[in-house]
């Protein structure tokens, strides 16, 4: 199986396989919070903190569980992770920035249920990445996470200015604004590529 | 007491709220990950369908049947752990069933475990209503989940390759509109059934609206 | 009335749920494992026997380890395929390489008389449909694989020649693949998933090949 360098892999996550764009993994979210600017980026920051945390505890949860031959626990493993993960963000956020716990609020908690963090997980276990791969492919995720959400805040803050049908408004406009995005991003494939 | 036998009550409401009025897809906008991913084509769509209902009327239920003994304090814990053992259970059943449907589907079976539509439905109505009611109500959720699924799948399917079910039903010569079954088209095939819906419930508003101004006109005449 | 619960409630009922739940994963999973199993065991048997040459009715799986060929245990899985004869007729190898889109994985034949590629199928690839897709529907490009040669060198220690794909049209030699025009990196990755496989497989291999060329009663004994 060939390795793929760190950098790769880095740059796969974050761009040429954008988890929100290409698998459509943490969709819920980049719909629902991506408003405001200024919410948006802390949220995809959170997240990918997030996903750091259950990233690696992913990478030893399979070691152990491979080790007792229980793979079929791994699931219900991964999200009792994911929600620990998610309740010490949310606990640190309250302590060290009140102002940025209440403006995100019941999106904190649903983190929980993006599905880019169990998809990280999950991913990371069939390609079967060692310690430092799943760093990178982890930070990857979140920096692709959260420039798709950023991207999609700003321009969705232009369109609330401007005059559209009503009848596009809301969930429609947003959705064939991200398909533009997803279009878009499309035209990196190949990146990193050397032959 | 009579409260009691109100909320006792099964009603056609219950199964058909969430088909229509609360489509879980169109109306309420949750679990797009998978609505997205998995409906390029119309077999991978129902199988995802299936596999997510089954694990909304299974655990919806046991959540229901359980609702008296469960502390509030651990009531998220353990409407996960119910969750994510019901879709173990589909996921080993899915694979013995056909290892090339497990494939196409793909890490998708497993994220039905962060479907909004679950957990949710989990904490709003299952651990407030019967069990008979909570299935009903499952039911009629997870067929609205399923009817989304193979409207956005029978769309992709039949432009993006030509092809329902497998089965080519335009000539040689059409040529695909390959984007269909790539992410943009996830994305463009339902925002365009939003804006259809949309567009739907607005001309039904401007109808209401008018027989009403027409009402009030006829008793003040 | 008290408001917060006893943290023995708590801890029991957690408890509880967490031992039915365990209860019926092990259930479920020890009632579908020999089904999914022998859905594995046809899902390989299919795919092998469309890269060996015609005529394959049997298929054992090995295992090469330290350069011995074993039924079990960790290293390169050797898909062999057997004739009505119970003669070796052909061995299935799998590669990976990187292709446009993602990783290519795929299956080759190798057929040890003639010492050359029989035929591959791409197991999993993510390329783009209608362009690097054409790596498994373009029939010159699938020619290629009908006879490419994979001899080793005199010392069978190395591959004689290193397959590489050429440009399309640029082919000379029977170790060459000729490359799609306007796929060219879909079609390389093919031709290094082959390569990087091959190199290092065939070499090892051929010290082992005549333990396994009749296929006897012997297999299921082996340890």
């Amino acid at each position: 199986m060939q390795a793929e360098s760190l950098g790769f892999i880095f740059i796969n996550a974050a761009i040429v396989n954008n988890f929100v764009l290409a698998y459509f993994l943490g969709i819920c979210p980049v719909l629902g919070v991506s408003g405001k600017l200024n919410t948006a980026l802390p949220m995809g920051l959170a997240t990918m903190l997030v996903m750091l945390i259950s990233s690696l505890c992913a990478f030893a949860i399979n070691i152990i569980l491979s080790n007792f031959d229980i793979e079929f626990l791994r699931l219900i493993a991964f999200i009792a992770v994911i929600a620990s993960a998610v309740q010490l963000v949310e606990m640190s956020m309250k302590k060290f920035s009140p102002n940025l716990f209440r403006a995100l609020g019941i999106f904190l908690p649903l983190i929980t249920t993006n599905c880019a963090i169990l998809g990280l997980a999950l991913f990371q276990t069939a390609k079967e990445y060692d310690f430092l791969q799943s760093l990178f492919y982890s930070l990857g995720a979140g920096t692709g996470f959260t420039l798709a959400i950023v991207l999609m805040a700003g321009l969705r803050e232009k369109l609330d200015l401007v005059d559209v049908p009503s009848v596009s408004r809301g969930a429609a406009m947003s959705l064939m604004l991200a398909g533009i995005l997803s279009l878009s991003f499309m035209g990196f494939t190949g990146l990193g590529v050397t032959y | 007491m009579t409260s009691r036998n109100k909320d006792a009550q099964i009603t056609m409401d219950d199964f058909l709220v969430g088909i229509w009025r609360e489509n879980p897809v169109f109306v309420m906008l949750l679990g797009m990950c998978p609505v997205l991913a998995v409906t390029n084509s119309v077999v991978n769509s129902l199988a995802m369908g299936l596999a997510t209902t089954f694990v909304l009327l299974g655990s919806s239920t046991l959540v229901s049947l359980l609702r008296n003994f469960i502390p509030k304090e651990v009531r998220i814990a353990t409407y996960i752990i119910i969750i994510a053992t019901f879709v173990t259970v589909v996921d080993y059943v899915i694979q013995a069933i056909s290892l090339d449907l497990y494939n196409a589907l793909g890490a998708f079976i497993q994220l039905i475990v962060v479907n909004c539509i679950i957990l949710g439905r989990a904490e709003s109505y299952a651990s407030k209503n019967s069990m008979l009611k909570t299935f009903i109500n499952s039911l009629g959720m997870g067929l609205g989940f399923c009817i989304a699924l193979l409207c956005l799948g029978a769309v992709r399917e039949l432009l993006g390759a030509g092809s329902l079910l497998g089965h080519p039903i335009f000539g040689p010569g059409f040529e695909p509109w390959v984007i269909m079954i790539l992410p943009p088209g996830g994305f463009f095939v339902l925002g365009c059934w939003l804006l259809l819906f949309s567009w739907f419930k607005q001309s039904r508003e401007h109808k209401n609206q008018h027989k009403t101004t027409a009402e009030v006109a006829n008793h003040a005449g | 009335m008290n408001s917060s619960t006893s943290s023995t409630r708590l801890i029991s009922t957690l408890g509880l749920v967490a031992a039915f739940s365990g209860f019926l994963i092990v259930f479920v999973f020890q009632s579908t494992k020999p089904r999914i199993d022998e859905n594995k065991r046809i899902a390989i048997e299919n795919a092998v026997f469309k890269v060996v040459p015609a005529g394959a009715i049997t298929q054992r799986s090995y295992v090469l380890t330290d350069e011995r060929l074993q039924t079990h245990g960790q290293g390169e899985d050797i898909y062999a395929a057997y004739d009505k004869n119970n003669q070796l007729i052909g061995i299935a190898l799998s590669g990976a390489a990187q292709g446009y889109a993602g990783i290519i994985n795929l299956l080759y034949g190798y057929n040890p008389r003639c010492e050359c590629i029989t035929g591959f199928k791409v197991i999993k690839m993510t390329e783009t449909p209608g362009l690097g897709d054409k790596i498994i529907k373009d029939p010159a490009f699938l020619s290629n694989f009908q006879a490419l040669e994979a001899k080793l060198n005199n010392d069978k220690n190395a591959l004689n020649n290193e397959i590489v794909t050429v440009y399309h049209g640029k082919k000379t030699h029977p170790w060459q693949i000729d490359a799609i025009s306007g796929a060219t990196i879909s079609s390389r990755a093919v031709g290094k998933a082959i390569n990087t496989s091959a190199r290092q497989v065939l070499p090892q291999l051929f010290s082992q090949l005549p333990s396994i060329t009749q296929l006897d009663g012997k297999y299921d004994k082996q340890e």
